[in-house]
């Protein structure tokens, strides 16, 4: 078997707390990435999911566990090897606005990386950043606008064709609608999908959505509180969950149908997601985990392969019986 | 920059009132009517007159030739002292801001003791060391400007090096110069600017304090602070000795000061094309 694009080996990233432990925003996460493949990850605000977007693409490095690019630790690689390797791995980040730089004009940002990787003429450069701005649907009269001038669906094109003048292999999309208006949202994903086709791309797709990463994702991660705890194929985390917090999610999703013809109850997460700077002992899930045990607060549940390609952490997740989405 | 300059008329008229000053500096031997050092015992202290347009000073010195014949002085000296404080205050705040670590520990440490001194004793001992004279006077106070700077960009450059936009340049390979030159530096300059045209401002009252204290410009060559020290002399006497200098350091600094607000204005793009 070939070796995968993305490796995520046992990785822990911490934040000092001044005065307490430190927040382990992303404790012990291990997965791979397939090329041409789009990983999706789910999770609630807090759980760590732009944190190990970041850590994917080098922003931040691993406290412990490694990240691997091909097979390789680009940890390893220094100075000048290690800048010219990112282009190949790149991320689109949460809020459009704030990933522009406010002095510079749309079209002076989308030839910056072109510029770095010091390719071409200064008057190439700048037909190629010309022409992405074209493909991702920004018209060239944009060009020399700040990004203040421009609405956050277009900034969000503008960094969409700023990362791809690069061709990188990989790109991590953390929340790139979720900033956005709903009317344009739709839009966006659809330029993505066309995007990977047509340039073989490989997304880790984060979001909170779960009905955009179900239909956007061959496989799914589902994080809660710096830890995954659910990972399988599209189609079966989303009709036969494993883990109960999944089911909440789930269940959570708007329904089509009315209340009364509804076969599910729908499940309500009691309380707030517990702060990640101190979390539940044993399984994090359990204050509000409706199957919880007392041996859940004194055991982590182990990150077990259940069925072929399907991982979850869950004592007691033979025995339990799950209800699917809300239909 | 014309349109700018259309547009912002306080702009225009300090720039125009520091291009008519510059100009001033650099003709002043064809344009002063008197020698600047030319003394008349008979006419000191006297009033305005057709002769002497702005009076005589305590030597009988023509006032007007004097202030004159003191621009380019003082105008070198403010311009020497904020260059100085900007070449070594900038890229120390910077690199500390950016790097972090041991290097910004020591560097904010050195910043620290220099701001502990009162400003007046560091400019004399670094004077002590050089030797008097207007350069070395303006080169001891740069030196002591030089912290106020370092720090202010130590703090814009925390802020501005944890923006998105410079982890996206990370990301794209930039290399830790450009990031500073291209990301960093336009970001955190816009307080810097406001705060070196105060200090322009500040440097002409400094260059005044050491010419006050001899450490300065050297009699009996002209320029305003010196002006300034020797009016404040016989202040009992003749008050109104104090005016044409205290007037012309006041709408300098105010020139300076004017141009440094357009100027934050015109460098965000945020209030362009609104
Ligand atoms: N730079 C940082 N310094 C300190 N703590 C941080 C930092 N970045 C993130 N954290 C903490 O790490 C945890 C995970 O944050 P992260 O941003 O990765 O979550 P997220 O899943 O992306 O949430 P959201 O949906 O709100 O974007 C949070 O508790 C957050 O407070
Ligand atoms: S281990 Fe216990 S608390 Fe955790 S998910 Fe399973 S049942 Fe719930
Ligand atoms: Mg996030």
């Amino acid at each position: 078997m070939s070796v995968p694009l993305l490796q995520a080996e046992d990785v822990l990233v911490q934040f000092p707390a001044p005065g307490q432990a430190p927040i382990r925003a992303v404790d012990r996460v291990s997965f791979s990435v397939a090329a041409n493949e789009t990983f999706g990850v789910i999770g609630e605000s807090g759980s760590g999911k732009s944190t190990l977007g970041r850590a994917l693409v080098c922003l931040n490095r691993p406290d412990a566990g490694r990240i691997l690019h091909d097979g390789a630790d680009p940890f390893a690689l220094t100075g000048r090897a290690f800048r010219a390797h990112r282009r190949n791995y790149q991320i689109i980040f949460q809020d459009p606005n704030a990933a522009l730089n406010p002095r510079m004009t749309i079209l002076d940002s989308v030839c910056e990386p072109l510029e770095i990787l010091g390719e071409a003429t200064a008057a190439a450069r700048r037909d190629r950043a010309r022409a992405m701005m074209d493909r991702v649907g920004l018209s060239g009269s944009y060009a020399g606008r700040y990004p203040h001038e421009l609405s956050g669906g277009q900034k969000q094109r503008v960094n969409i064709a700023r990362a791809l003048t690069v061709r990188p292999k990989l790109m991590v999309c953390d929340e790139v609608v979720a900033a956005l208006d709903v009317s344009i949202q739709a839009e966006v994903l659809n330029l993505l999908a066309e995007l990977q086709g047509e340039f073989g791309l490989t997304f880790v797709f984060i979001t909170h959505d779960l009905g955009v990463v179900s239909h956007v994702s061959d496989r799914i991660a589902v994080m809660y509180l710096g830890k995954i705890v659910e990972l399988g194929p599209a189609a079966r985390v989303r009709h036969a969950p494993l883990h109960p917090y999944t089911e909440a999610l789930l269940s959570a999703e708007p329904s089509a149908l009315p209340a009364a013809m509804r076969t599910r109850e729908r499940i309500v997460l009691h309380g707030e997601i517990p702060s990640p700077a101190d979390p539940p002992s044993g399984c994090r899930f359990r204050t509000r985990c409706r199957f919880a045990e007392p041996r859940c607060a004194v055991d982590a549940p182990a990150f077990r392969e259940v069925q072929p390609g399907h991982f979850a952490a869950c004592h007691f997740v033979d025995q339990l019986t799950l209800q699917g989405p809300a239909s | 920059m014309r349109g700018w300059l259309r547009r912002d008329l306080r702009a225009a008229v300090c720039l125009a009132y520091l291009a008519g000053l510059v100009l001033l500096a650099v003709l002043a031997p064809w344009i002063a009517p008197y020698s600047p050092t030319a003394q008349k015992g008979a006419e000191a202290l006297a009033d305005p007159s057709a002769a002497h347009w702005l009076g005589t000073d305590d030597l009988g010195r023509d006032v007007l030739s004097r202030l004159i014949f003191g621009a380019p002085a003082s105008l070198y000296a403010s311009f020497l002292a904020v260059s100085i404080a900007t070449g070594i205050g900038v890229p120390f705040g910077l690199l500390a801001g950016l790097l972090g670590g041991w290097v910004d520990r020591i560097i904010s440490r050195l910043i620290d003791t220099l701001l502990s001194f009162p400003g007046i004793v560091l400019a004399i001992g670094v004077t002590g060391a050089l030797g008097v004279g207007l350069t070395h006077g303006m080169i001891a106070c740069g030196l002591v400007f030089s912290p106020t700077l370092a720090r202010l960009a130590r703090a814009q450059t925390l802020v501005v090096k944890n923006e998105l936009y410079v982890d996206a340049a990370r990301c794209f390979g930039a290399s830790t110069g450009r990031i500073l030159l291209k990301h960093i530096l336009p970001n955190a300059v816009q307080p810097l600017i406001v705060q070196l045209t105060l200090l322009l401002a500040a440097a002409l009252l400094a260059e005044a304090s050491l010419s006050f204290l001899g450490l300065g410009v050297q009699v009996p060559q002209p320029s305003w602070g010196a002006m300034l020290a020797r009016a404040y002399t016989y202040i009992d006497i003749a008050p109104e000795q104090m005016y044409a200098p205290g007037f012309a350091i006041l709408l300098t600094a105010m020139a300076f000061n004017g141009l440094g607000e357009s100027l934050r204005d015109v460098l965000d793009p945020t209030m362009k094309r609104r």
